[in-house]
């Protein structure tokens, strides 16, 4: 066991604690960054001018109408820009843009005494557009080759020889939605500036130190002239990673240029029309198998849908790849990824990053291929699980695979799985119109930021005089209990009770130079640094301990705020006596905790490497029912064990399984975004801008029986106290959701049919699937057979196959020069 | 010239919240949920989708309850509101639906919270020992995008429980422990 995840005696950590903020949701009490609105004087308000434009030039920009309304202090445009006049870290997101780049980009600003003044502005600015072809489907970009950013390839093996070899080649095609985050919490910030010109912006995002970096280099200044916090978000999902940056820009701008606090809070119209979503894609795929249906080739080309701009675009791609094998060995392996240039809002990061769209195009291929090689699809899936000793097609050994296997076993035996198909066999025997089915799909998930230099952390904790303790780190809250893990883990490390722990909020004048709450490595990234600072101050206060105890230092256990010497017959000290004691010895009673995740490697020059500290296994079982009149569907039941390591906090941790089974099958099955792909003026709005029109998931689609445990005996070396993160990957259990709705689509055909599901499966979505198993019985769907196949597109050479702007250390960066 | 869409003038508005008579001036069209949060201050009622779909917004009107987003400051004249912040129990302190939902990990980001206590106070006055499946009926009109639901239908099912004066814990995990200590109890 590692010194980093080994628990002393009685630790806090694993113990079932409500969320550290629940009294204070429960009573109203608890602030969101808009709630602070109320308490700020002289605040202006800010709103945006939206183009109704996919694609135009801006020809005329008129404010002066504008300023003419009552109540319309200022209207914010480029030429108010005093540093770089760019919303993002890659220079290609204007904030005040002169091409309008998507249906309901901002062009300028107005801010107002109130919201409703500064919505009348708006209205009220003259803009004249020149119309410009625009580019909205993932497939219009394709034919126009309308690409952005690297164009990497991921190789192991040699793929036509795989393919050669194989018994069985199919190849096919395949395109997915993408999703809304709609956390419930729109994007807000509120701006201010003190009497020194420091920049204060309080704001919803899930990485201060970015929105700090952008509002800095907007305005010209450095990184220590401006200060962000995070109070907490309500909802992030990956949604206010990079796209809460340019909203702060705006308000601090604004707040500089007049004096007075300045709040920009979208609403909900704005941000989703506003905002980036998770990534659709696009994948042309050849897959090998031999004769007992194992994986021998896999030959693949995915397109994201990237909108606009880059964003977090190559990032996102980067984990498609790194996660298209899930827990499948595959010897010979060529993945190609590309960004499409779109003219959408510019889509960004989503729980599982990338990670489950890489997923979901070779889970969609085992689906569709088990009918033709005429294996059940669990069957299949089982048998091309990693065994131990094999590695990723990027070069990481695959640990721990064993854990996938027992997390089957578990859901098999505890689902009653075996059982209950029999069941479902003679229901769809004695059903004509209504068919089952039950799926169960695995989970491999790897475990830290792709990019090395992000999986670092900070922290800084003070114990006072009186023995109390603040604690403050790096990483924001959202909802996923981030803030009582570090509790716990403070409370542990020190070894007092957990109400004598309090947590500060988020700023980046305390802990600086965070990576953003992401990628599901805040608890260890951040616990690992709270642990760090933590231990600091134990081993000085096991100084003056052992002093008066009369044991070596090392022999000094602090436990439930005792200390006492490892025999437990000696003397003990009260934790606030021995704090009290060593601040009159003059003992630093702070301390600074940094952590970095050893181990790490990547390469994205050859896109190889041990990217990850290990990686998150789970497997799920769902069963649901179709109508074969509708396609409308119901999720009977579903079974989830899940890999959390050894858990930190169990209400947590299954609290954020159920959350991100729901979210994923809301992906998956309901959340229909549609832009107008007409040629009307309207091309390129998004349609479904309302909760009205995009279906979230609500009781009336969750499963009639819903059981989650947590795998056992699952303890990880390489993270916080034995644990294992858990934020993103459970979302991906939610596949099996979709592929029990193939099964019992196809279960209106005649065994051995193979369907094509549209993604998401909606209730429409499955009527075609059912009326395609019915009508095309005899055939293979979509899907060809035999070799070479249709040989997805591969790169030309005339872009950066890898090696991203994204992952250099920027150049360019406003450095503090010698004469400031 | 933009038409004049402030309805012509402002109107003086007395609300009782709370169980406290609240006065200010406001547009005839100002919503009762921006009259909460911007002008009485009372932020605990959130703002989700804007338009009655999500009930993060909703709020009691003489006991039922109300989207405040989709209902106007002045019809709420001469009724009673209550919003989150009149929830806490007799003695102040937290009343059941607020104990149930701390202990049964009944929220994670929070946003929607209020929504669903104002709604489930109202459904356990009027349905004191729902089953399940009818306490699953009564919250099905408000939206979470954290949990997934599982503990609010089990925070529902307790608040029940708390109110019958049952001392069992939460159905499913075991119920958790308060972070915050006893009031007089030094640190150390």
């Amino acid at each position: 066991m590692s010194a980093l995840s080994e628990r002393p005696a009685n630790p806090v950590v694993g113990e079932t604690v409500p969320h550290e903020s629940a009294a204070l949701h429960v009573t109203g009490r608890a602030l969101y960054t808009d709630d602070l609105v109320a308490r700020t004087r002289d605040l202006l308000h800010g709103y945006p001018v939206q183009a109704p434009h996919a694609h135009a030039r801006v020809t005329r920009l008129d404010t002066a109408p504008a300023l003419a309304v009552p109540g319309v202090v200022r209207v914010l445009t480029a030429e108010d820009v005093p540093g770089v006049n760019d919303a993002g870290i890659k220079h290609d997101e204007p904030l005040f843009p002169s091409e309008v780049m998507y249906f309901g980009h901002a062009v300028c600003w107005v801010l107002g005494e109130t919201l409703e003044a500064a919505r009348l502005g708006a209205l009220a600015v003259e803009v004249d557009y020149e119309p410009l072809p625009s580019v909205v489907t993932v497939r219009e970009a394709i034919e126009a080759g309308s690409f952005q950013g690297a164009q990497p390839t991921m190789e192991r093996g040699d793929v036509e020889a795989g393919l050669a070899r194989a018994e069985h080649v199919f190849s096919g095609e395949f395109e997915f939605a993408g999703q809304e985050h709609f956390y419930l919490e729109t994007h807000a910030s509120i701006a201010q500036v003190d009497e020194n010109g420091q920049v204060f912006v309080q704001s919803s995002t899930q990485h201060p130190t970015e929105t700090q970096d952008i509002v800095a280099h907007v305005l010209g200044l450095h990184a220590h002239e401006v200060t962000v916090q995070c109070l907490r978000m309500g909802g992030g999902f990956g949604g206010k990673e990079m796209q809460p940056h340019g909203y702060a820009a705006v308000a601090a701008l604004g707040a500089t240029l007049t004096g007075r606090p300045v709040r920009v809070r979208l609403n909900r119209t704005q941000d989703i029309t506003m905002t980036g979503k998770r990534h659709g894609f696009h994948a042309t795929w050849r897959v090998g198998f031999d004769a007992e249906g194992r994986l021998q080739a896999l030959d693949a080309t995915l397109t994201s849908d990237g909108g606009w701009s880059l964003d977090l675009s190559e990032p996102v791609l980067a984990r498609a790849l790194c996660h298209i094998d899930n827990a499948y060995w595959i010897p010979d392996v060529r993945v190609n990824g590309r960004i499409s240039k779109t003219n959408k809002t510019s889509q960004t990061a989503f729980r599982g990053f990338g990670g489950p769209q890489g997923m979901l195009v070779l889970e969609d291929i085992l689906g569709r291929c088990a009918p033709l090689l005429g294996i059940d699809p669990a069957d299949l899936r089982r048998r091309n699980f990693y065994t131990e000793g094999q590695a990723t097609p990027y070069g990481q050994p695959v640990r721990h695979p064993d854990r996938a296997v027992a997390a089957w076993d578990q859901v098999v035996q505890t689902g009653d799985v075996d059982s209950r198909r029999r069941e479902i066999a003679a229901f769809n025997a004695a059903h004509q119109h209504t068919k089952r089915a039950l799926a169960i799909t695995p989970v491999k998930f790897g475990i830290s930021f792709n990019l090395t230099a992000f999986n670092q952390a900070g922290a800084l904790v003070h114990v006072y005089k009186d023995g109390s303790v603040l604690i403050n780190h790096g990483g924001t809250e959202m909802g996923q209990g981030l803030h009582t893990k570090m509790l716990q883990v403070a409370a542990t490390t020190l070894g007092v009770p957990l109400h004598f722990v309090r947590l500060a909020p988020t700023r980046t004048d305390k802990v600086p130079n965070t990576s953003a709450t992401a990628a599901s490595s805040g608890a260890d990234l951040n616990g690992g640094a709270v642990k760090n600072a933590c231990e600091q101050i134990r081993e000085r206060l096991a100084q003056v301990a052992g002093g008066r105890l009369g044991v070596p230092p090392a022999d000094v256990r602090f436990e439930g705020g005792r200390v006492r010497g490892l025999a437990h017959d000696t003397d003990e000290i009260r934790w606030a006596d021995l704090v009290t004691q060593a601040y009159f010895q003059r003992v630093q009673l702070w301390a600074a905790g940094f952590y970095r995740t050893e181990g790490l490697h990547w390469d994205s020059t050859v896109f190889r490497g041990e990217p990850f500290k290990y990686f998150a296994y789970g497997v799920a079982a769902a069963e649901v029912e179709v109508d074969g009149f509708t396609g409308a569907y119901r999720t009977r039941r579903v079974d989830i064990v899940h890999d959390v390591g050894d858990s930190l906090s169990p209400l947590v941790d299954l609290g954020q399984i159920e959350g991100g089974f729901v979210q994923g099958a809301g992906w998956l099955t309901l959340e229909d975004l549609r832009w107008d792909e007409s040629d009307r003026p309207t091309r390129g709005r998004l349609a479904t801008q309302a909760a009205s029109t995009y279906k979230l998931p609500s009781f009336s689609e969750m499963p009639e029986e819903f059981n989650v445990a947590l795998l056992e005996k699952a303890h990880e070396e390489g993270a916080v106290y034995g644990s294992k993160a858990v934020g993103e990957p459970p979302l991906m259990l939610a596949f099996s959701v979709r592929e029990a709705l193939r099964q019992a689509a196809a279960a209106f055909g005649p065994p051995g049919t193979s369907v094509d599901l549209a993604s998401p499966a909606t209730p429409e979505a499955v009527f075609w699937a059912v009326e395609q198993a019915r009508a095309r019985a005899a055939e293979h769907g979509h899907v060809a057979e035999g070799f070479p196949g249709m040989v997805p597109p591969q790169p030309n050479g005339d872009v950066p196959r890898y090696h991203p702007r994204s992952e250099r250390p920027p150049a360019e960066q406003h450095a503090l020069s010698a004469e400031v | 010239m933009l038409p004049d869409t402030t309805g012509g003038g402002r109107v003086e508005v007395t609300v009782h919240v709370n169980g406290v008579p609240h006065s200010a001036t406001v547009e005839p069209r100002r919503l009762l949920s921006d009259f909460l949060r911007h002008d009485l201050g009372l932020t605990g009622t959130h703002v989700g989708c804007e338009h009655g779909v999500c009930g993060a917004c909703t709020v009691l009107v003489d006991g039922e309850p109300m989207r405040s987003c989709l209902m106007f400051a002045v019809s709420a004249q001469h009724h009673q509101v209550t919003t989150v912040e009149g929830l806490a129990g007799a003695d102040g302190g937290l009343g059941p639906e607020q104990r149930a939902f701390v202990e049964c990990h009944g929220l994670q980001c929070g946003f929607c919270t209020p929504g669903f206590l104002t709604t489930v106070t109202a459904f356990l006055r009027d349905n004191p020992q729902p089953s399940a499946e009818e306490a699953r009926e009564a919250i099905s009109g408000n939206l979470c995008r954290c949990t997934g639901y599982q503990n609010i239908v089990r925070s529902v099912l307790r608040a029940a429980e708390i109110r019958a004066g049952r001392a069992a814990d939460c159905a499913g995990p075991p119920a958790g422990q308060p972070t915050a200590p006893p009031a007089g109890e030094a640190v150390g």
